[in-house]
């Protein structure tokens, strides 16, 4: 923003003189542009041209005509969107499991990092840290497998514990009721550990003096924590939690697309899903775009409006 | 006192039976299926396999091994991964270095593209009709270029090369350092943490990827090693594996730990590196 006000005030120099002054410093430091420029390409024709690119949301795309050949249509699209129940379906299920991993995910790694912080031994500390740090390094693939075989009827061990204590086999993957409990603790499980990181490093730079003084004034653990410790973590927490709000529609692929089948489409099906089988799979480009454009939207939306509110209330923001 | 420090303690040892109790949550789906793998396939169909192998057996890695195309994609994962990596790293690191310059003209209007395409990110069709269009469709590169940067990695890595004091830069010039070189000479051999970090990040994301194969990838020559385990292991497409005495269920595990070895392998050895990398970027971030 402010390079923007230097142009402008550099706008009383005589357009030659400024010109050449220009192109000086753009000599003078061509070998730090040209180390920018092909990254910032990839930026530019990989990031902003889609971003042109759908405009087919817009227009009655198809392949043989490309963009250009495609007649526009104007919001039809969008209308469309709004006329469908299974639209609305999958939208439902997003924000419900978003919801979900808001409530339940958000708060873990929080919590796990608050325990780990006061762990003293070192050695156990790390070997923890390391134990809880793995999950994060498997694929979705992987997960999801473990998920599946974990949670089978006659040789999951979770229905092997359940059958311990009297409870009669329950088929977990096959029941709607169970998927997006399934989704959130499975998320919970994978990505925990690792989400502690960025507090736990937050929690370094707290300054010790301050528990210090405060046990001296007779303040316990629990009121140091709340006095000391989340307050100190609370930029941290504003800043990811500005972010996890911009995301609310946006789960994730993969997670989702492992673990469901046709019997529990009913509430998992997200927007990521929806749009691969019918946008990817099913051809219909022009429609699952102004679906993508929608997620988007709402995204940036939501993230702006949580931006002020938060900038406004707390004083923290993400800019 | 004495009473204050009766509470602490019962807290201690509530923290750490909680810490271990989490940590068991972690490793017990993962000894789970370890154990399963040695397991013979009667053991596993009974549900008798918790934490040790029962009618222990080695004939799920065996199947594994003689299978000629999960190793096909095995060796594409690789190649992804190493020259994907090498290409993120590269690129990464050179928009980082430049954009690390404070006063550099353009930076923060440059930083602004960067930053909007991680709140607002193009729809998934346009990009596969750009891939399409770029002739990658089917080929190796649709796995790797349309990836290459992360704004994330370049982020974390712009925040670190602005702590390396200036000063190391600024004798490397007057010494006549061009900007690569100083770059390649100064900058980088300090910069391992980050390096790692981010390269462990990226190589992960190749590892494990498999969205970008769906989506681009056709021909079943070219599945990366991601696709071809979701057909072994979630879809039970066991069929091309199943050639012996061993059973669908162990063979799916030992599968699973066979694509996991690498990363777990390469793990203990970033894993200091990365948590030092990933806070000097937070922290900053």
């Amino acid at each position: 923003m402010s390079k923007g006000a230097d142009v402008n005030a550099a706008g009383t120099v005589p357009l030659t003189e400024k010109h050449t002054r220009r192109s000086s410093y753009f000599m003078k430091n061509w070998q730090i542009y040209s180390m920018i420029a092909p990254g910032l390409l990839f930026f530019v024709v990989f990031k902003y041209i889609p971003l042109a690119g759908s405009v087919i949301a817009f227009q009655d795309y198809s392949p043989f005509g490309g963009i250009a050949g495609s007649p526009f249509v104007g919001f039809k699209h969008f209308s469309e969107l709004f006329s469908y129940e299974e639209f609305f379906l999958v939208l439902r299920n997003t924000l419900v499991i978003s919801l979900y991993q808001l409530i339940f995910g958000f708060p873990a790694p929080i919590v796990l990092a608050l325990l780990l912080n006061e762990v003293g031994k070192a050695l156990f500390k790390r070997v923890t840290q390391t134990v809880l740090y793995i999950p994060h390094f498997l694929s979705w693939v992987i997960v999801g497998g473990m998920v599946i075989s974990l949670l089978a009827p006659d040789t999951g061990l979770v229905n092997r514990v359940l059958a311990a204590f009297g409870t009669e086999k329950i088929f977990f993957m096959q029941e709607p009721s169970f998927f997006r409990s399934i989704v959130v603790v499975s998320g919970i499980w994978k990505e925990v550990g690792w989400g502690t990181i960025i507090y736990l490093a937050a929690l370094t730079g707290i300054n010790p003096e301050l528990y210090e003084a405060a046990e001296v004034d007779g303040a316990g653990k629990l009121r140091q924590v709340f006095s000391i410790t989340l307050p100190a973590l609370m930029p941290t927490i504003m800043v990811l939690l500005l972010l996890k709000i911009g995301h609310v529609l946006d789960l994730g692929f993969e997670q989702i697309y492992v673990l469901l089948n046709p019997l529990v489409r009913v509430s998992g099906d997200i927007l990521d899903t929806y749009i691969y089988r019918v946008g990817l799979l099913g051809g219909q480009y022009s429609y699952t775009t102004a679906v993508g454009l929608f997620k988007s939207v709402v995204g940036l939306v939501l993230i702006l409006g949580a931006n002020a509110i938060s900038k406004r209330s707390t004083g923290n923001s993400l800019y | 006192m004495g009473r204050v420090s009766r509470a602490r303690k019962w807290f201690i040892v509530g923290n750490y039976t909680v810490l271990t109790l989490v940590s068991l949550c972690m490793l017990l789906p993962f000894v789970n299926m370890v154990a399963g793998s040695f397991s013979g396939g009667n053991a596993i169909l009974q549900g008798l396999v918790t934490v040790w192998p029962v009618n222990f057996t080695l004939e799920n890695y065996i199947a594994v091994i003689k299978n000629a195309g999960f190793w096909k994609s095995f060796g594409i994962t690789v190649y992804i991964t190493v020259l994907g990596t090498a290409l993120n790293l590269a690129f990464t690191t050179l928009m980082a270095y430049g954009l690390a310059r404070p006063d550099l003209k353009g930076r923060s209007a440059i930083i602004l593209v960067v930053l909007f395409t991680m709140i607002f990110t193009a729809p998934i069709i346009p990009s596969f009709l750009l891939v399409k269009s770029l002739g990658m469709l089917d080929t190796l590169w649709a796995l790797m270029i349309p990836s290459l940067v992360s704004g994330f990695n370049l982020l974390i890595m712009i925040s670190f090369f602005q702590n390396i004091p200036d000063g190391l830069t600024e004798a490397a010039k007057i010494d006549g350092c061009h900007e690569y070189r100083t770059l390649w000479s100064i900058v980088l051999p300090l910069s391992l943490p980050v390096m790692t970090t981010i390269g462990m990040f990226y190589a992960v994301g190749h590892w494990n990827g498999y969205y970008a194969a769906m989506m681009y990838l056709r021909d079943p020559g070219w599945f990366p090693l991601q696709v071809k385990l979701r057909q072994i292991v979630v879809d039970s497409d066991t069929a091309s594996v199943l050639n012996s005495l061993s059973s669908a269920e162990g063979i799916k595990m030992a599968t699973i730990i066979v694509a996991t070895v690498p990363v777990m392998i390469i793990y203990p050895f970033v894993q200091k590196h990365f948590v030092k990398g990933a806070m000097i970027g937070s922290v900053k971030g």
